[in-house]
């Protein structure tokens, strides 16, 4: 196709000898459209080739919490990265060892602080395991309930904070909105809001009051047309679009060397869900998708995630059809204390609810790896005890500390504005990465 | 218990120490000298292909006595397995395992805090830094047993440390290349650059 030149006054940007405007070529086919702009002089041509050090947080807001991200830049262009974490390190698992099992599930909440519930759960799952019980089928469903509202609930800050970060405010104000109603249903459930430790070692802190299932139902209803509204406001948005794809992207083999989990490693195309793949809480007896991507993008997570949150609403559906009556804590002396009004009137039960106090239950001699789906990705708690009430070692495997360990490959050539929304899909915390 | 303890029995009989079930999970010993070797055919064999490293982590027992253990959790994804690898490491000795990094990138990381919190030295990582403390720390491995939990240094001692730190060591030295921030340098640092020393170290 032949092309013409024409000269086309584009900007006062600079003025010619004459004092006129600069006058800048473009490129214009036959049809009239304008293809190519030729590249507008250097402005500062000796800067060419020269590098320069920027240095982002670790008190910065598109950071999401104390990261620091030292850059080497070439112009806009990243060529190197190198991420600084842990400003935020209280050594959890040093104080994990010096506190019975049950004492360590408060500083689960603190860790990953947007998914409290799941992390209580993890926990609680693991120290079972350790102690050899079998939860009840009550607490089986209601844990899965409070899983899937923790990961709505972190997908949602997620999702706001990421829009912001690209440049869309409304979603953020729906997801919160929508965020506010399941926190609403925790603190009625449990009375906490943010840090919920929700559960015990072999049960729960307490169940539902009447009537919460009403309140879940109404959300599971109306929470659906939220995603839509999101949806449709921001998928086919053209700026949107235009700042995610093809922004960030990695293959699944590399995906899957670098470690990464959760979202990212699905939005890279391997379908690896820990509640698929090692099954826990009966997951295997739901009936669920997995999303998957095929780039690996930023634009791929955000679609990966938005669908987990349409599954999650499928879980929550079918859990709250089977929630079954019965007894709540497993039937285990070891581990559950006695009713207070029994504490306070028999001696036997006094003695025992102190010394399940003071002492707290011991577990036999063993070491047990449990993981479990987060937001995140693999949430894994690794407890090696010596029979004392107090482990040995308890181990958290944060998923957005192994997922954020990849960003300087993510970010490499990458523009200064896309690490942010690179950052952004990562979606870290950094309560999790520093414990 | 997991196929693939007895078929590392068989095929790397010096290396292999023991293999036991705990709560359905298998943990194989292995020789801390031939983790890598172990490591790599896991990783590349067709019948185990474990091809996701979860975890690398440590374990100091509260009997000094013992020796200290290298755990690595590896993950089969083809498969659906899940295998625990130890290595032992007796006291006394210098603490040192290979580096699974040429074979796991995601190792990178998950080595550098076990280094961090328990100084074991992971040969073969290209950049073992602290990463959760700084690079200047100096009270020693907080996840080690020996280590008391307000810390080895005074409240005192700590302040003064944080109040005496230098502006510059905020970067390390592998940033301080980028760009003029070289040239703005003092002389000794400089110096110490050239040599290639890092800061803190």
């Amino acid at each position: 196709m032949a092309k013409r030149t024409v000269e086309v006054a584009l900007s006062t940007s600079g003025l010619d000898a004459e004092g006129r405007p600069q006058r800048t070529p473009l490129l214009v086919d036959e049809g009239g459209r304008v293809t190519t702009l030729e590249p507008p002089p250097a402005i500062e041509p000796e800067l060419e080739g020269e590098h320069m050090l920027i240095n982002i947080g670790p008190q910065h807001p598109a950071t999401h919490g104390v990261l620091r991200l030292v850059l080497e830049l070439d112009g806009e262009t990243v060529v190197r990265c190198i991420p600084h974490v842990g400003y935020l390190h209280c050594g959890f698992e040093k104080i994990g060892e010096y506190r019975q099992y049950n004492q360590i599930i408060p500083w689960t909440d603190r860790e990953d602080y947007l998914n409290s519930p799941g992390n209580n759960i993890a926990f609680a799952l693991g120290a079972e395991r350790l102690f050899g019980v079998e939860i009840t089928p009550r607490c089986t469903v209601l844990r899965v309930i409070a899983m899937e509202l923790s990961r709505i609930m972190s997908h949602l800050v997620w999702l706001g904070t990421t829009c912001i970060d690209i440049g869309a405010f409304t979603p953020f104000l729906w997801s919160f909105q929508e965020r506010e109603r399941i926190y609403t249903l925790l603190e009625q459930w449990i009375g906490a809001r943010l840090t919920t430790t929700l559960t015990r070692v072999g049960g729960m802190a307490a169940d539902i009051p009447d009537g919460w299932m009403d309140g879940l139902r109404d959300f599971i209803r109306t929470f659906p047309k939220t995603i839509a509204e999101v949806d449709r406001m921001v998928t086919r948005n053209g700026i949107w679009v235009g700042r995610t794809i093809g922004i960030g992207a990695m293959g699944p083999e590399e995906a899957v060397n670098a470690g990464l989990s959760g979202p990212m490693l699905r939005a890279s195309g391997v379908a690896y869900d820990v509640r698929k793949d090692f099954p826990y809480l009966d997951y295997e007896t739901y009936d669920f998708d997995v999303p998957v991507g095929t780039q690996g993008d930023v634009y791929d997570r955000f679609l990966v995630r938005m669908e987990e949150l349409r599954q999650s609403v499928r879980i929550l559906e079918q859990a709250v059809a089977r929630l079954p009556d019965g007894p709540l804590n497993v039937d285990d002396a070891r581990l559950i204390l006695p009713p207070k009004t029994k504490a306070t009137s028999e001696m036997e039960s006094m003695i025992h609810h102190f010394k399940q106090v003071m002492e707290g239950p011991r577990p036999p001699i063993g070491e047990t790896y449990v993981a479990v789906e987060s937001p995140k990705g693999e949430k894994g708690y690794y407890f090696v005890s010596d029979g004392t009430p107090k482990p040995v070692r308890w181990r958290i495997r944060p998923p957005s500390y192994v997922n954020l360990s990849a960003i300087p490959k993510l970010v490499e050539g990458h523009l200064l504005s896309d690490v942010i929304a690179i950052n952004a899909s990562i979606d870290i915390v950094m309560g999790e990465i520093d414990r | 218990m997991n196929p693939s303890a007895d078929r590392l029995r068989e095929r790397f009989p010096q290396a292999f120490v023991r293999a036991e079930v705990v709560w359905g999970e298998t943990t194989v010993f292995v020789q801390p000298g031939a983790v890598l070797d172990v490591v790599r055919y896991l990783h590349d064999d067709e019948a185990e292909r474990y091809d996701y490293l979860s975890d690398v982590t440590a374990v100091e027992y509260r009997d000094l006595e013992l020796p200290l253990q290298v755990v690595w959790h590896l993950r089969s994804l083809p498969h659906r397995r899940f295998l625990r690898l130890k290595a032992e490491l007796p006291k006394g000795a210098p603490l040192v395992v290979p580096s699974v990094f040429p074979i796991y990138a995601g190792a990178d990381w998950l080595e550098r805090e076990c280094y961090d919190m328990f100084g074991i030295r992971f040969d073969g990582h290209p950049d073992l830094r602290r990463i959760l403390m700084w690079e200047q720390y100096q009270e020693g491995y907080p996840l080690r047993k020996d280590f008391p939990l307000r810390g080895r240094f005074s409240r005192s001692e700590q302040l003064r440390q944080a109040l005496a730190a230098q502006p510059e060591s905020r970067y390390s030295m592998h940033e301080l290349t980028i760009a003029d921030a070289f040239e703005d340098l003092p002389q000794d640092m400089r110096q110490r650059l050239a040599r290639g020393e890092r800061t803190g170290e």
